[in-house]
């Protein structure tokens, strides 16, 4: 926020953060129609600025506070899901050409690994689409198609989704495959059984992890910046 | 110091009621590792009761496990519905693709005849063996999915979450038919000879349903159900956060909660306050990487936090003890809690 709001008066960003926190009880609420008029008003409002109406300046800021009361416990995941689902659908209706645009450098592209609980994957694609990126979704796939789907399309960010601990041990195996191919994507992992083991990522061959869905953006930044490296 | 003579299901009944026993009960929820044992793979393991009969027995007697269960996994509340299931050989059994589509098919669905369907016919005969077996020396434990939690397994979570928040009426819906399944399901374990329900609710979690929301949904489902189930009933939140309804679980009728490893047992203790036991809390998904040295720590820590007057049980944080984790850390365990756990405590007043 602090890049998008450094243009504005104290006025203007104490008129702003008022908006915003709006915004974000309206979205906690699950308040749709609340939540459509607030971002309608602001987007109104701060017309001029054409900075601001990027959907990170608005959206992504919101999106990520929320996740962060939800790793504090102060927000459910339920909360957390349909106020991206709502974010999700405002930017379609709201903002079409952000929502049509991509800020991808990179090719990217998210699956889950044998298994069916897709909420995390979902989660993680939609603030991605919020933040204008382009992502393919693979669904649900096995290892070894993972791989082949990766190499055949040429992406070269992958996150990957897990709830259970096999899951999560499947992205060795993808890994293996996709070194033995000489494939080099960076992956991502995400998901319950990394944040109740804080070293398993390093250990199944994984480039980062998040802690919640929001961190996605900042992580593929870095990637498309070169600044993941150690 | 006296050898301990109370038998499993004396220690567990003590806990419960808020006193101290002989020693600080041990439920270690080994529920694939019989496979291990019997030299079988995970999914031949679970096709016939036998099987798992043989498989919790040995593992009752080498880790001198204080409980028996005939809980397969929990998979299996879905294929009961005709869903489909996903076996690997090294973790549990998992749902396949949901097989509510839309909310629209909620009006059509029939709940599963409970000694009609195979996967729990095959739990129920277990539950008659193990009976049969352990009579009154050790508790069989048997496993229910909350009405509140299975439409994660049963529509997807996000479709589940669409639906509680926003189609009141085909949510109501759902939840009458799934309430209708577990009493029958948890009553005919209790027939069979469980002698005890673990109803695993992660969903009524503050972490995934907020507690105003919970108050109006999960937490009358458990009223409800937990009223008409005939038999004592442990709620578990599956690794997931509990302590900000503390206030309120006590409401729904079960003696007993399984906690999360990401709340302190220290301030569950004081929050539940004797209104329920704790069944808890060590890191499952971190036990793979434990050496016995780390097992031990842990197992002390957990009892100095919530041993100290009865109403605790040690477990892991999740009801499920994953394959991969090894029998020199399991045998660890179960070690340090004869080692640390033997009342009185003497040594917690001590300990840092």
């Amino acid at each position: 926020m602090s890049n998008q709001t450094k243009l504005f008066t104290r006025a203007d960003k104490e008129e702003l953060q008022a908006y915003l926190d709006k915004f974000e009880n309206a979205l906690l609420s699950l308040d749709r129609l609340a939540a459509r008029q607030i971002l309608s008003e602001i987007m109104g409002r701060f017309k001029k600025e054409e900075s601001f109406r990027t959907l990170e300046g608005i959206i992504v800021p919101i999106m990520e506070k929320i996740g962060e009361g939800w790793e504090k416990g102060d927000v459910a995941l339920s909360q957390v899901y349909m106020s991206g689902c709502i974010c999700e659908t405002l930017v379609k209706e709201l903002m079409p050409a952000q929502a049509g645009s991509s800020q991808n450098g990179k090719k990217i592209a998210i699956a889950v690994l044998e298994d069916y609980h897709l909420l995390g994957k979902r989660m993680v694609k939609s603030v991605l689409l919020a933040s204008g990126f382009d992502l393919i979704d693979y669904g649900t796939k096995t290892a070894a198609e993972l791989a082949s789907s990766v190499i055949a399309d040429g992406v070269e960010i992958l996150l990957v989704s897990t709830l259970m601990l096999p899951s999560a041990m499947r992205v060795k195996e993808l890994r293996r495959i996709l070194a033995d191919s000489g494939n080099a994507v960076k992956i991502i992992v995400g998901g319950a059984p990394f944040r109740f083991d804080k070293n398993l990522w390093k250990e199944v061959g994984a480039d980062a992890t998040g802690n919640r869905a929001t961190e996605a953006v900042s992580l593929i930044h870095k990637m498309m910046e070169g600044k993941d490296r150690a | 110091m006296p050898e301990p003579s109370m038998t499993s299901l004396q220690r567990v009944l003590t806990t419960l009621s808020h006193k101290e026993p002989d020693r600080v009960p041990l439920f270690l929820l080994v529920t694939m590792h019989g496979a291990k044992e019997l030299g079988l793979s995970i999914k031949d393991y679970f096709s016939k009761a036998e099987h798992v009969v043989e498989g919790q027995l040995r593992l009752r007697a080498k880790y001198q496990n204080y409980l028996v269960c005939n809980f397969y996994y929990a998979s299996a509340e879905v294929e009961a519905w005709g869903g489909s299931v996903i076996f690997s050989a090294d973790g549990p059994p998992n749902s396949g693709a949901p097989f509510i589509q839309s909310p629209g098919e909620i009006a059509k669905l029939k709940p599963p005849k409970v000694k009609q369907t195979p996967c729990l016919v095959r739990a129920l005969d277990s539950a008659r063996a193990l009976k049969r077996m352990v009579g009154d020396e050790a508790p069989v434990i048997g496993v229910v999915m909350s009405p509140f939690s299975v439409p994660v397994m049963q529509m997807g979570f996000e479709r589940y979450i669409e639906l509680m928040f926003e189609r009141p009426d085909e949510f109501a819906a759902l939840m009458k038919v799934n309430e209708a399944f577990c009493v029958e399901w948890a009553n005919a374990q209790l027939e069979a000879g469980s002698t005890a329900i673990v109803y695993y609710d992660p969903v009524s979690s503050p972490g995934i349903t907020p507690k105003q929301k919970y108050l109006q949904t999960g937490f009358e489902v458990a009223k409800r159900v937990i009223s008409q189930i005939k038999g004592p009933v442990a709620i578990h939140f599956a690794s997931e956060r509990c302590l900000p309804i503390s206030g309120e679980i006590p409401g729904t009728g079960a003696i007993a909660v399984g906690v999360s490893s990401l709340e302190d047992l220290a301030e569950l203790k004081k929050a539940f306050n004797r209104k329920m036991a704790l069944v808890g809390n060590l890191n499952g998904i971190d036990l793979p990487n434990w050496t016995p040295a780390d097992a031990e720590s842990a197992v002390k820590n957990a009892i100095a936090k919530a041993g100290l007057g009865g109403g605790f049980i040690l477990s892991d944080n999740h009801g499920e003890i994953p394959f991969q984790v090894p029998d020199e850390v399991l045998t660890a365990i179960s070690e340090s809690v004869r080692k640390w756990g033997t009342y009185p405590l003497t040594w917690v007043k001590d300990y840092a």
